[in-house]
């Protein structure tokens, strides 16, 4: 086995270790908050003798000891079963897949638009430390990190849709488009924009100055200014020396804040009625759905954990410095 | 105390008035400073005050803002003040995110510094602790804390808080991992200090200045935070916050867009304000990074 799949084999099975740890901490969440599962359930069903709450309980599998129930719970997990959903009545796993795609749809796109333009700029902006946009780019950082995303979002549907009427504002695509598949690719493009551009545009503001700092230090290393001295043409030496090196505290953010952006997601989607998992999430909470609110957490925190895996590959394509066990 | 103790505690008070003199040279974060006290001052006495209750009506439904019928920044839907609830809104919001600020802060410094000072197996222990609380998009682990626990202003707050230690907790291991080696550290330890009091009097004063930056940017966190879930609506719904004012009048955006617009205008400029103090604790602390 090669060392780097060896290195790999190991970031899985720790990967593996911490989802089983949240699951854990999700069960005893749920263990330790207030309220009896089986007087809720005997409720929605309409009686409440001790004898009914005796046949919920076991129907359920509430009167196992609780290790039992954790253990059953986990195994349930490890097959891929997230139970059922009690308003939809149909397996939990099934309608979040149902959900991912619009909100992978939505996450990435507002990742990609953030991280491209967010490192253009702190590229454009370090070499001229002391431009207007050199300074706009830390006024723009502070300002997007203080914006609520949500605010954002209804801010963009009062100018783009109220005012000049260009944009579509809520759902991911209009039925007029049904079975036509280039109008319905040009019409979910179009629908996702806005709350793209909502989402994307905070971190946007975070990763230009992110760059930008980043990017700085790196222009005064030793090596650049030996690649200057070998007489390496300018841009070669900021597009192909130094961004390699600059780019990584960003990919290092975006590693990190997945799990924010998808919290982001959760309040763009709401805005825009953009039919994700976030949506489901919050619909799920009014209807006190208790399978699909949790199996929506375990769901996120695996991407989340999985995202965190795929960061630390890419790692790995930029900077061959980082070998096995490499922790950067 | 020791002679050596005091000269060591004593350098880092000098340490710390050069970088509040620092501070006040530094326009953003003096005007950031003086637009957050004003804030809080307005929060606090504002609503008396100004006069009009924000949860009461105060005149006809949708009135624009400069409206002669109406208040200054208009009405909502219910021909509520939407400028009594830009003051009064602040209220709520603001105790949560510092309460939950420093409930973080604390969760995150008693965590990190453990795990830095002991290393080893604490250390190891600790941190895949932290990793399970990262794992959980923070957003939709306080959803489900409040969906468990139910709404209500300490227990937003514990569901706030209790989500955002991970970052406090990484960054103060990260500075105990590299002080503890520091000559004063081993000088301290030398002379007989405990692991506590070496923990609390030496090394924690000096890994004081990249906390109190985070912590300001926690506040922020805990302010959006607390107006986001306010917003969706999942807070107590008796109390008039930025976020619910805005929750509550999602639906009329497209009608009447001060509605919304001005509560969220109150939120980002006090969170900006905050974030200005950070940005200047930052450049007053680390002159090396000024401007980056």
């Amino acid at each position: 086995m090669t060392a780097l799949a060896r290195s790999i084999g190991i970031k899985l099975g720790q990967a593996i270790g911490l989802l089983l740890a949240v699951v854990v901490v999700v069960f005893v969440l749920i263990q330790i908050a207030p309220g009896d599962a089986a007087l809720y359930l005997a409720g929605e069903q309409g009686a409440g003798d001790a004898e009914f709450l005796a046949k919920v309980r076991a129907e359920y599998g509430l009167d196992r000891p609780l290790l039992v129930q954790l253990g059953a719970y986990i195994g349930n997990v490890a097959q891929l079963d997230l139970g059922n959903s009690t308003y939809f009545g149909e397996p939990v796993l099934g309608l979040i897949l149902d959900r991912l795609l619009a909100t992978l749809l939505l996450a990435g796109a507002a990742l990609l638009f953030a991280v491209v333009i967010g490192v253009a700029l702190g590229v454009f902006t370090a070499r001229r430390p002391e431009s207007p946009a050199s300074h706009g780019v830390t006024v723009m950082s502070l300002v997007g990190f203080a914006t609520p995303v949500f605010w954002l979002a209804l801010m963009f549907i009062v100018v783009f849709a109220a005012k000049w009427g260009i944009l579509p504002v809520g759902g991911i695509e209009d039925v007029r488009y049904e079975g036509n598949w280039l109008g319905e690719t040009i019409d979910t493009l179009q629908h996702l924009i806005l709350p793209a551009i909502s989402l994307g545009i905070i971190y946007l503001a975070i990763y230009s100055r992110l760059a930008r700092a980043s990017m700085l230090e790196v222009l005064e290393s030793d090596y650049i200014r030996t690649a200057r001295a070998k007489g390496a043409h300018e841009r070669v030496v900021v597009y192909k020396h130094a961004l390699r090196n600059g780019i990584i505290p960003v990919v290092t953010a975006a590693g990190l804040q997945i799990g924010n952006l998808l919290s982001g997601a959760l309040l763009v989607e709401f805005v825009f009625a953009w039919p994700g998992i976030g949506q489901l999430m919050i619909a799920s909470i009014f209807r006190r759905d208790s399978p699909m609110v949790v199996g929506i957490v375990i769901f996120s925190a695996a991407m989340v954990i999985l995202a965190n895996l795929l960061t630390d590959l890419v790692y790995r394509l930029i900077d061959p410095r980082i070998r096995v066990g490499g922790t950067r | 105390m020791t002679d050596l103790g005091m000269a060591i505690e004593s350098s880092v008070e000098t340490g710390g008035r050069g970088a509040f003199r620092m501070f006040l040279r530094n326009k953003p974060a003096v005007v950031g400073s003086v637009v957050f006290i004003l804030i809080v001052l307005v929060t606090i006495f504002g609503p008396g005050i100004y006069g009009t209750e924000a949860h009461k009506m105060a005149a006809g439904p949708f009135l624009g803002p400069g409206d002669d019928a109406g208040p200054l920044l208009g009405t909502d839907y219910l021909g509520r003040d939407i400028l009594a609830g830009v003051i009064t809104g602040g209220r709520t919001t603001l105790f949560v995110a510092a309460v939950a600020g420093a409930l973080s802060m604390g969760l995150g410094l008693v965590v990190g510094s453990l795990a830095g000072y002991f290393g080893g197996w604490v250390d190891a222990l600790l941190m895949r602790f932290t990793e399970i609380f990262q794992a959980m998009p923070s957003l939709l682990f306080s959803l489900v804390l409040i969906y468990l626990i139910g709404p209500g202003t300490w227990k937003e707050t514990l569901a706030i808080g209790v989500t955002m230690w991970a970052l406090p907790a990484r960054l103060t291991r990260a500075e105990f991992l590299r002080l503890r080696e520091m000559e004063f550290v081993k000088a301290s330890r030398a002379i007989g200090s405990g692991d506590l009091r070496i923990m609390t009097r030496t090394i924690l004063p000096n890994a004081m200045p990249p906390l109190l930056v985070a912590a300001t940017l926690l506040v922020v966190i805990a302010i959006l935070f607390h107006a986001g879930l306010a917003f969706l609506g999942m807070v107590d719904i008796n109390t008039v916050s930025w976020g619910s004012i805005m929750g509550k009048n999602r639906g009329y955006t497209l009608t009447a867009w001060w509605t919304v617009a001005f509560p969220g205008l109150a939120i980002v400029t006090t969170g900006l304000s905050i974030a200005l103090i950070g940005d200047g604790l930052q450049d007053a602390f680390n002159p090396k990074l000024r401007g980056r």
